[in-house]
């Protein structure tokens, strides 16, 4: 048990200290580089919680599809002069309300988490993969979501292709 | 001590109140995006962290995997909008951008 111990702070001092990285650092490149380390990290607590498919999914997702986008992204909207791809962040007095709000945000979700008693099921179950009760989940009860999301996927893409092309 | 849901939950809590600060203080639209993915990444971590100590029940995962799919299509869209402001503007400040077109 230790070492589950052991590998879930790890990941989650990967989470915590790359989403930092993300948020804080001056560079945009360094901040979408620190996003790859924050997904991995996600990945990682997946598998930790017996989700393989998910993790799975979040590494082809976010990884390989989301996370492309951006670093293209910060490429496409960047003067390429020789000048430092900054991010600006805006004066003193908004980052002070900014960080005073997302401490108390913070803080207050930590301790209504810590003190709420939430209904947790006691057995443990064991399960080797989910994989084959998602597809069946997918494909019984959620089909007509599924298609949904399949159909509505199709157009954003479109819709995002039409968008972006130059006139 | 043994790990939790409270454990996750927290983790969870300050990856959310990161993504609210990147939110609220950058300026470069591309960033804004990036602390939107960190909100969304904290909210599916609770939704595995409760399909797991909730006694490992399925729906969790199915709404975790259409929040991926929603997450997809919204960056997509997201970026082909930031690239017409980019042309534009020649530049993607949230704060200097007030009008829809030219």
């Amino acid at each position: 048990m230790v070492l589950f111990e052991f590998v879930f702070y790890m990941f989650a001092v990967v989470v915590i200290v790359s989403a930092m990285g993300v948020v804080f650092s001056k560079k945009m490149m360094y901040s979408a580089f620190s996003l790859l380390f924050t997904f991995f990290g996600m990945a990682g607590l997946y598998v930790l919680l017996n989700a393989d498919f998910v993790a799975v999914t979040q590494i082809m997702v976010y990884v390989g599809g989301i996370l492309v986008l951006i670093v293209f992204g910060v490429m496409l909207t960047t003067k390429i002069t020789g000048v430092e791809v900054k991010s600006g962040m805006i004066g003193k007095f908004q980052l002070t309300v900014g960080a005073i709000v997302a401490t108390c945000v913070a803080i207050f979700l930590s301790v209504m988490y810590m003190n709420v008693d939430w209904m947790t099921s006691k057995m443990n179950i064991e399960v080797s993969s989910t994989t084959g009760f998602i597809g069946f989940g997918l494909f019984t009860e959620y089909l007509l979501a599924f298609f949904v999301a399949a159909i509505l996927l199709l157009i954003a893409f479109i819709g995002a292709a039409k968008i972006a092309r130059r006139k | 001590m043994e790990i939790g849901l409270n454990h996750y939950l927290i983790v969870s809590a300050l990856l959310f109140s990161l993504g609210v600060f990147g939110i609220v203080t950058r300026k470069n639209a591309i960033l804004v995006l990036m602390g939107l993915e960190l909100i969304l990444n904290s909210a599916n971590l609770n939704f595995i962290a409760f399909a797991k100590f909730g006694g490992l029940n399925i729906e969790g995962h199915i709404a975790v995997l259409f929040v991926i799919v929603l997450a997809a299509a919204e960056v997509a869209v997201a970026l082909a909008i930031i690239l017409n402001i980019y042309q534009n503007y020649h530049h993607i400040d949230v704060d200097e951008i007030n009008k829809m077109k030219e």
